[in-house]
């Protein structure tokens, strides 16, 4: 086996090692538009992308502009990301839904803030988990990651462009302030070390190519916008060639498609961390930064005799449910803290279905869930 | 020897079986400014695919179902914000937005302003017909001052938009406007914007008799285009015409022709100063 490569290691921001995932997985387009706390996100790509061979920043006017120029971007071919936080968030998911229906692959990283409204600006809230999932029309699936420490918010921008890029569809990270405003070290794997997926072109000749066409991954192959593969793309509702329809048939078709393209491979897609989770009697369900505290607090527990675990979440949707209904076999209490009002506690009890007791722990005051308050709980039984 | 005619020129650029009859009203303009459209891009020698029609919504953004390049339908006042992606994305690729009054001047008012200022190479048609289309009959900011919309019942009390001053105020480097009924001057502007670099802005005005005329005095298309006939003047006349005679006249021609380089030369040209300096060992 050949040597591994020493990594390099550098000291970072949560926001730097999102930039830092993102060149690694071939991320050559930035559109954007500033707002904390996600900012440095925007700014150290403005600084880094322009030295790159095809490197593209651009700083748009608005967020609802900064959507349509990364969908256009990536419709030509190109790896493309934004970033963005609370507000920001809520005027991309009208071109977000577009994404989705278009099927175009894309990064969108929203740094969480307190809401609503321009609300807590630079504190930290989980207070977008449902907007992520529902904030545009319609019925869609949409896949949202997240990250609860530095390292991770580089691995997961990685495994956020290679989803994107698999399935060809929006993929959101979801970071809150405390994980993206932390520094650590962290270590940038070397090339060959992850792995990184691009969406697959067409091979067939052009006048064979179906744009929408059904395919065994449900995924359609997508070719570079003026590469000799002329057609339609429309947020409209459309057949397999890419023109509107109204069809029942047609309609249905899509809508079966797009879900199942995503369904199909819930194995692949979600990820999370199963700590101690083996025997535990009483299980924390967390993400973002709060998995931390929680992970302290089942070590504490632990240490006093209560067979604690942690789930942490790295994919919130589609929510993990098979890795939980693991742990429902044998714990009788979750605990759910998250810094919202209880966002996700939604999904684990959907999931739950009356089989452990659902506790909650909620802060919406701007402040972190401690490692003591999650312990407290978790001592209750 | 024949001679090819305009039609023919026409049904090689048209997407065949695929999505015809066309959704538009009869009489309507938008198809005659598809027209003038294809016909320019054929003048001027493009490949089909190196052409992307980028739509936004409405009856004009339906108009890029029907055409034989590469065609994007966005959301409602966004083509331009898509458009800039595309041709930065790409700056071989001639990127054509294709917008409603509504589309352009209302919901993507910010969009038009700032493509100008960016100066992206982006060739920006606005088909206005004074109105909301697609929706039924509601005002726009084209409409008007005084006429009559499904939303004005009383009368427009809005003044109506300047389009071409607002490009011209906001940087665009070329900025025309004609008419469906001056055909063939409409074609000649619209073949000079598709060829110029920077952000170029052809306004097409375009009667709709469905939504606009049948409530505003003008019964019938033909109503509708005596009505362009007689309110259009070119630019030259406009100018030499007294104060008082220019009321109610709207001049047609070309009301800017600069020639500075659009947003994407100047950000490859940047990209290859730093990547000529990293070749040379600098930072
Ligand atoms: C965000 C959003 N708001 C409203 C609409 C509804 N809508 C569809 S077309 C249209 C207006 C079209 O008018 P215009 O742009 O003037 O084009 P025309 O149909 O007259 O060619 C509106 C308001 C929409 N599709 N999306
Ligand atoms: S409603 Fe007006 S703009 Fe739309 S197709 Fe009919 S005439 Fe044309």
């Amino acid at each position: 086996m050949p040597r591994r490569k020493k990594r390099t290691e550098i000291f970072a921001l949560g926001n730097e090692a999102v930039v830092e995932g993102a060149l690694l997985a071939g991320c050559t387009f930035y559109g954007g538009y500033p707002i904390t706390p996600s900012s440095e996100i925007m700014e150290i790509m403005a600084s880094r992308l322009p030295k790159l061979e095809n490197g593209v920043f651009i700083q748009m006017e608005d967020e609802i502009a900064s959507m349509g120029a990364v969908i256009g971007a990536s419709l030509s071919g190109r790896k493309a990301m934004t970033a963005t936080s609370g507000p920001g968030f809520s005027l991309m998911q009208e071109n977000l839904g577009y994404a989705v229906m278009a099927e175009t692959p894309m990064v969108l990283v929203n740094v969480m803030r307190g809401g609503p409204s321009t609300g807590l600006p630079t504190s930290p809230a989980q207070g977008d988990v449902q907007q992520a999932r529902w904030g545009t029309h319609g019925d869609h699936p949409i896949i949202v990651l997240s990250a609860s420490n530095v390292q991770e918010c580089l691995d997961m921008t990685i495994t956020a462009f290679n989803m994107a890029e698999k399935y060809r569809t929006p993929v959101i990270l979801l970071l809150d302030e405390v994980t993206s405003h932390t520094r650590e070290k962290i270590e940038i794997p070397n090339e060959g070390e992850f792995e990184v997926f691009s969406r697959t072109v067409p091979s067939m000749p052009p006048e064979w190519y179906k744009p929408y066409e059904e395919t065994v991954r449900g995924v359609p192959p997508m070719p570079p916008i003026g590469s000799g593969y002329r057609f339609h793309v429309t947020g409209l509702t459309h057949d397999r060639n890419g023109f509107p329809t109204q069809r029942p048939e047609e309609v249905v078709e899509l809508m079966d498609r797009i879900h199942r393209k995503i369904d199909q491979f819930f194995y692949d897609i979600q990820l999370v961390d199963e700590i101690m989770t083996d025997d535990c009697e009483v299980c924390v369900i967390a993400y973002g930064s709060v998995a931390r505290s929680a992970e302290l607090a089942v070590q504490q527990a632990r240490g006093n005799g209560v067979k604690a675990g942690l789930l942490k979440l790295k994919t919130l949707f589609p929510y993990p449910r098979r890795h939980t209904e693991k742990i429902l076999a044998h714990a009788r209490t979750l605990v759910v803290p998250e810094m919202n009002m209880g966002q996700m506690s939604r999904e684990v009890k959907r999931v739950n279905m009356g089989h452990a007791s659902v506790r909650t722990i909620n802060r919406v005051d701007g402040q972190i869930v401690t490692p003591s308050e999650i312990l407290k709980v978790i001592m209750q039984g | 020897m024949s001679k090819i005619t305009g039609n023919e020129i026409i049904h090689q650029y048209l997407r065949h079986n695929k999505k015809f009859p066309h959704v538009l009203c009869a009489g309507c303009g938008h198809g005659i400014v598809l027209g003038t459209l294809i016909r320019s891009i054929h003048s001027l020698g493009i490949p089909k695919d190196d052409v992307v029609v980028v739509a936004g919504i409405g009856c004009s953004g339906r108009l890029a179902v029907y055409v034989d390049f590469n065609t994007v339908h966005t959301t409602h006042g966004r083509a331009l914000s898509f458009a800039t992606g595309i041709k930065i994305s790409n700056p071989k690729l001639n990127v054509i937005a294709l917008m409603g009054d509504g589309d352009a001047l209302s919901i993507g008012g910010n969009h038009l302003i700032h493509a100008a200022r960016r100066n992206i190479g982006v060739t920006a048609l606005i088909l206005n017909n004074n109105i909301y289309g697609m929706t039924g009959g509601q005002s726009s900011p084209a409409t008007p001052e005084g006429s009559t919309t499904m939303t004005n019942p009383y009368g427009q009390l809005d003044s109506s938009f300047d389009t071409v001053e607002l490009a011209r105020g906001a940087g665009a480097n070329y900025v025309a406007r004609g008419t469906v009924f001056h055909v063939n001057r409409l074609e000649k502007i619209m073949t000079e914007a598709i060829g110029r670099p920077g952000f170029s802005l052809v306004e097409a005005i375009t009667p709709c008799h469905t939504q606009f005329g049948r409530k505003n005095k003008y019964k019938s298309p033909v109503d509708m285009y005596n009505w362009l006939k007689s309110t259009a003047v070119p630019l030259e006349r406009y100018n030499e015409m007294p104060e008082d005679k220019r009321r109610d006249r709207m001049p047609i021609g070309v009301f800017v022709d600069r020639d500075r380089p659009g947003f994407e030369e100047r950000y490859y040209a940047m990209q290859q100063n730093f990547l000529k300096q990293a070749a040379k060992g600098g930072k």
